[in-house]
């Protein structure tokens, strides 16, 4: 039971390093995309990615 | 609201008892010892009782009785989920985003500078500002952006104070990034001339991060984790062949730079990662620093507690009482204040508080979590800086942070006559030289350097290892400073250029196109210009610029803190509770009596070794009588000229606050004179939906 805990502890620890470092984020934009817009194209990984980053870095998301 | 306002059981009732008394008991401890050394656990269970108290109580409080959150209103994340920017995102993943997007290197650097004064007036400052100040004005913002489907601080009081308070916001907010980033770039050119290993380390790092840039756009698309592992082991190889370059003669010789060469590195660095696509430089980069900065944050906490340090600066010094410190001029009030902002209260979080953290909140409660949780950590950081600039002897930490333009004799013979705590030779400072690595320890000012020795030697008392060892932690500390401190310049320079092109395509409307390379090349060049020429004053001044930059910085970033702060004490009162409004008034008020007094005082003082304009005065005067050499007229004159725009900028500075203030002071009058006043832009309720959310909440 014990080795059960610890590995899924590890794979919670595992899961939460690949979201909050958006290692993840393009598979969680497919989850999305085929519930709210079922039967349309998503975007590309690489299209995906590109514009998640230019996203990111126009807008103030550093501090002194 | 999920958590009650007082403990129910009688177990609870005793626990946070024992907290608030051991809380007070270090607090009492740290205030009134007067011995040799006091040890630095102390400092971590005064700050830990205190976050925990303040988060425990007065944050419940006002997220019950003055926001009044309601966990069953629908979010921006939830309302407009859309898989990209606004999605309702897990309480934990959010704290992890919202804690690395404020946590930059202001908290370790001014603690460090501040430290002149001894440890107590700072490390009170550090305390009584985040919990009713810094904790609050995030957490406040926060929650008013949420309520407006996460709209930006500008937008925010541009609405509801009107369009003073949005041109204000503007402004200050490009003032700020102008300040802050040429400041931080004279922490860096500090910290690397003359130390041809950390400039080597440095410049290392830039094709590391390419290369990490186009692996994870060319190579493996997205894969953040694998790019950044592969990345952290390039920086430490970095280190170590700094190391080898410092060994050979002819490559030591190339990479030893003065702080002049240093600084333009820095400014072509600026301008290339703002011209330069994101996924090339910046964005690679800033997941390698953003784990460095994690990674050492939590194992410099690890390090303290196993360590145990004792604290060997006085509670005081002297410059508490005189006003003449030695690494910068100024008394205690308001100067503590102002050099300690980030740690305490930071206005530039209000700008990631509104915005960008808001849109990924999938409930209103975990604002209190969010908001003033991760203040709170990061104020521990500023704790932790203490502790590494204080476990340094007192003479050892004014010989690195001073520059008296003095010879390394002289200059450890003034350190030395100011008492017996402070004494320190040339024969200690050029040993710990050589531990280090480095040719000399005197005048690296700045606070990057004795911030790395005490981190150093902590790490490897810590972690122990051989005497050579010692070296490479001090540099790997210079390079984990640098990087993040490179994320904020090149992060500011390049969101700095678009607010340039917003500003400027009412003049000339092509300039605004952010889409026209020619426009994106010009914009940048302009931002840069503009932080560079104040790096630049910092660089020639023979005094090291720390000086009188870093004040000019605390003044303005203060004063944003004040503009959010006024923005959230109007909105407070639209919502009808004037009773409440001091828990952002207060802070307020203080910010304002700070940022005044110290602005009036940095321009207006008499002594030119304090005020812009004496010091501009005096300067003049010198050319006049011919005191100066002939090759060196022409850069007085530009000494001249930039102090007096730095009295200009002071002065601009706290009539802008004021402005603000009486705008919203304007307001209130109004409201309670039953006049119209701007409505509460707030959107509308629509209830939650849990089904929605399943999977987010931890």
């Amino acid at each position: 039971m014990r080795e059960l805990a610890f590995a899924a502890g590890l794979k919670r620890a595992w899961s939460y390093l690949r979201e909050v470092t958006g290692d993840d984020a393009y598979e969680r934009y497919l989850e999305h995309h085929r519930e709210a817009h079922p039967g349309e194209a998503p975007l590309s990984r690489d299209r995906f990615f590109r514009e998640r980053q230019d996203r990111k870095w126009s807008r103030i998301s550093r501090c002194c | 609201m999920s958590a009650s306002l007082m403990p129910k059981t009688i177990l609870a009732k005793l626990t946070w008892a024992g907290i608030a008394l051991l809380g007070a008991s270090a607090i009492g401890g740290i205030a009134l010892h007067r011995g040799e050394s006091i040890n630095a656990i102390w400092f971590v269970f005064a700050a830990i009782c205190t976050y925990l108290i303040a988060f425990r109580f007065y944050s419940a409080w006002i997220c019950a009785k003055v926001l009044v959150l309601d966990e069953t209103r629908a979010t921006p994340a939830e309302r407009f989920n859309n898989g990209r920017d606004f999605i309702p995102t897990n309480k934990w993943v959010v704290f992890g985003h919202h804690f690395a997007a404020i946590a930059g290197p202001g908290p370790l650097i001014g603690p460090t500078l501040a430290m002149q004064f001894g440890y107590l007036p700072g490390t009170i400052w550090i305390l009584v500002g985040a919990v009713l100040g810094g904790c609050v004005q995030d957490m406040v913002i926060m929650f008013c952006s949420t309520r407006r489907d996460g709209r930006s601080l500008g937008q925010m009081a541009r609405d509801e104070l009107g369009p003073i308070g949005g041109w204000a916001a503007m402004i200050g907010t490009m003032m700020i990034m102008i300040i802050l980033i040429a400041v931080l770039g004279l922490v860096i050119v500090k910290a690397m001339a003359h130390d041809p290993w950390a400039t080597a380390t440095v410049v290392g790092t830039i094709p590391v991060a390419m290369l990490i840039g186009l692996y994870m756009r060319g190579i493996r698309p997205g894969r953040v984790l694998e790019g950044t592992a592969i990345g952290i082991v390039l920086l430490l190889v970095c280190v170590v062949g700094g190391h080898w370059v410092d060994q050979n003669e002819a490559l030591r010789h190339a990479f030893d730079w003065d702080a002049r060469q240093a600084a333009w590195f820095v400014m072509i660095y600026g301008f290339a990662a703002a011209a330069l696509p994101v996924w090339l430089l910046l964005a690679p980069r800033d997941y390698l620093s953003t784990f460095l900065k994690l990674g050492v944050v939590f194992m410099l906490a690890a390090a303290i507690l196993v360590l145990m340090p004792e604290v060997k600066m006085p509670a005081m010094t002297e410059f508490a009482r005189t006003g003449m410190g030695p690494i910068f001029k100024g008394d205690l009030f308001p100067f503590v204040f102002i050099t300690i902002a980030c740690g305490a209260i930071s206005g530039f979080h209000a700008l990631v508080s509104s915005g960008t953290t808001p849109k990924l909140l999938a409930n209103e409660r975990e604002i209190r979590m969010i908001g003033y949780g991760s203040m709170a950590l990061e104020s521990f950081v500023a704790i932790m800086a203490v502790i590494a600039a204080t476990v340094l002897d007192p003479g050892v930490y004014f010989a690195i942070n001073v520059d008296f333009g003095k010879g390394a004799e002289e200059t450890a013979a003034m350190i030395s006559s100011w008492g017996p705590q402070y004494q320190v030779t040339v024969e200690q400072m050029k040993a710990l030289a050589v531990e280090m690595g480095l040719p000399s320890l005197f005048a690296r000012t700045g606070g990057a350097p004795s911030l790395a020795v005490g981190m150093a030697s902590i790490f490897h008392s810590t972690f122990g290892g051989e005497g050579e060892l010692l070296k490479f932690w001090y540099h790997f500390a210079i390079m984990f400073e640098v990087l993040f401190i490179l994320t904020t310049l090149d992060a500011g320079t390049r969101v700095g250029r678009f607010m340039l092109q917003d500003l400027g395509k009412h003049a000339w409307k092509p300039f605004g196109d952010v889409s026209s390379y020619p426009m994106t090349v010009l914009a940048s060049f302009i931002f840069v210009s503009a932080w560079g020429y104040f790096l630049w004053q910092g660089v020639t001044d023979p005094k090291g610029g720390i000086r009188f930059l870093w004040p000019l910085f605390g003044i303005s970033n203060q004063l944003l803190a004040g503009i959010a702060l006024t923005v959230a004490t109007g909105i407070i009162i639209k919502m009808g509770k004037l009773r409440f409004a001091w828990v952002t008034g207060l802070p307020l008020t203080w910010l304002a009596v700070i940022c005044t007094t110290a602005a009036v005082q940095k321009v207006f003082s008499p002594n030119p070794e304090m005020g812009f304009w004496s010091g501009a005065n005096a300067l003049a005067a010198k050319i006049a009588e011919g005191a100066i050499p002939a090759e060196k007229i022409a850069e007085t004159w530009s000494q001249v000229i930039a102090l007096r725009i730095d009295a200009a900028l002071a002065l601009f500075f706290a009539i802008v606050l004021w402005v603000v203030i009486f705008d919203m002071l304007r307001m209130t009058l109004r409201l309670r004179a039953g006049k119209p006043v701007l409505p509460l832009s707030e959107s509308g309720y629509v209830k939650s939906d849990p089904r929605l959310l399943a999977g987010t909440h931890a």
